[in-house]
């Protein structure tokens, strides 16, 4: 620490942004205001992250993320929670590439900086990829939208109908989750969204019914979702037919919103980032001589990103 | 960074990562066995998977603010000012997950009032007119 001391002071009188003689708590001027900035949006993600749980608490049942996050590029579905644990790994390795491009600016090597920020805009951009992959799937292939949640979950056991109305051998249990299908909509393509719920309706995916109404084995809502029917036969309702509902509507907007300005963040990130990199490159920071403090500032706001996926990590795939 | 080295810095971020990529993998394949992805038949109660992630998850963000934004090498009173105002943030998740389950139960109370006058049931929409001709 005393030789920390020492190197600050050094140059004090011009670099680090205080007017006072004194630096406060030992940080530049810009390092100090970084942290703050990052502790105001720390309270902006954990309100919609409690709110998130709040609306989550406040509902019977929750679309299970295993079922809801399980398909994966060219692999299909069936993959539970893969996609976003490699997304994750992405985010988290481009976090190390910034400690070590931090690191070798306190060396002043330029290259070593420009390098280790390269792998980290490439992760960044990686991530984003990553995200739209996902967010492309549920709205194109799973019909997810802000307002309507297909994920739903069975707070009764059942028995599917058939297209005659009779009960078939397709049952579920309490707890069990289903997608609510387009009509007409296309299936078996890469999206496999066909295979999406193979373990309890695959057999009905591609069925296509001549427009919105009644059917026997299913009702057809105007925008073209298909609520399955279904014979209930565990508790108060025991013989009762029902159709699907959609599931907890909250549900798209919180995903869209907190996962969006989650994305929002690691878009701004990877633009400061490239803004930097540039300014590296040109040998601005050189010219200072304050071992690239402001590749230390980025990094402290590409580590928030990286920290805020921990929590949404946990709150949307794990929990 | 203070008193480190720069080889010294250089392992640790390594040893740092290394750590962070061993407790995703846990969270992961700890989550999918809690809920019977793995093993058939195999899972955990509720309150055990989400205890055990969420611990997993902080630490974590231990790691990630104390080594990797250099937390652990700032003076007491920059670490105070920043890690302090986010205890508020317990009684924010207390209360709010408390005021959830209240909205339920209402819903449920509102629900069970209502139940004679409208035909409604927990999830689901019913076709009385439908079960009237097909009855089984």
């Amino acid at each position: 620490m005393a030789t920390d001391t020492l190197e600050h002071d050094v140059h004090t009188d011009e670099k680090d942004g205080w007017d006072g003689a004194g630096q406060p708590f030992k940080a530049s001027y810009g390092k100090l205001m970084m942290w703050y900035f990052l502790l105001s949006d720390a309270f902006t993600f954990s309100g919609f992250l409690i709110a998130y749980g709040a609306i989550r608490f406040s509902m019977p049942s929750w679309p299970v993320p295993d079922f809801v996050f399980q398909t994966f590029p060219f692999l299909g579905a069936d993959k539970p929670l893969y996609f976003v644990t490699f997304m994750t790994f992405v985010l988290l390795f481009s976090s190390f590439t910034m400690v070590r491009a931090v690191q070798e600016g306190h060396q002043e090597n330029k290259k070593g900086v420009v390098f280790w920020m390269l792998l980290t805009v490439i992760g960044g951009a990686g991530f984003l990829g990553c995200q739209a992959w996902e967010w492309n799937t549920l709205i194109q292939g799973e019909h997810m939208s802000v307002t309507i949640n297909p994920f739903g979950t069975h707070t009764e056991s059942g028995v599917y109908l058939s297209e005659n109305g009779k009960p078939t051998d397709d049952t579920f249990q309490i707890g069990d989750s289903y997608l609510i299908h387009m009509n007409g909509a296309s299936h078996g393509d890469d999206h496999a969204t066909d295979d999406h719920g193979s373990d309890d309706h695959g057999a009905h995916a591609g069925h296509h019914y001549d427009g919105p109404g009644e059917y026997a084995d299913a009702s057809v809502d105007e925008k073209g979702y298909i609520h399955r029917k279904y014979k209930v036969t565990s508790g108060e309702d025991e013989g009762m037919v029902k159709s699907e509902a959609f599931g907890p509507n909250g549900f798209g907007a919180l995903f869209f919103f907190i996962t969006g300005f989650h994305g929002f963040h690691v878009l701004s990130g990877v633009i400061f980032l490239l803004i930097i990199m540039l300014n590296v490159m040109t040998g601005l920071y050189v010219e200072r001589k304050n071992g690239y403090e402001m590749v230390e500032k980025i990094g402290l706001y590409w580590h928030f990103v990286d920290l805020v996926w921990v929590f949404v990590f946990l709150v949307f795939y794990l929990l | 960074m203070g008193h480190l080295t720069y080889q010294e810095s250089k392992s640790l971020a390594t040893k740092t990562i290394i750590i962070l990529a061993v407790i995703t993998i846990s969270e992961v394949i700890f989550a999918l066995y809690g809920k019977g992805h793995l093993l058939e038949g195999h899972s955990l109660p509720g309150w055990l998977i989400g205890g055990v992630m969420i611990a997993m998850s902080i630490v974590k963000a231990y790691l990630i603010i104390y080594e990797f934004m250099h937390m652990k090498y700032e003076v007491p009173g920059l670490v105070r000012t920043v890690i302090l105002p986010t205890l508020l943030l317990v009684w924010a998740i207390i209360a709010f997950f408390w005021e959830g389950s209240t909205w339920q139960g209402r819903r449920d109370r509102i629900r069970n009032a209502n139940e004679k006058e409208i035909t409604t049931a927990k999830t689901g929409m019913v076709f009385e007119e439908y079960t009237k001709q097909n009855a089984f």
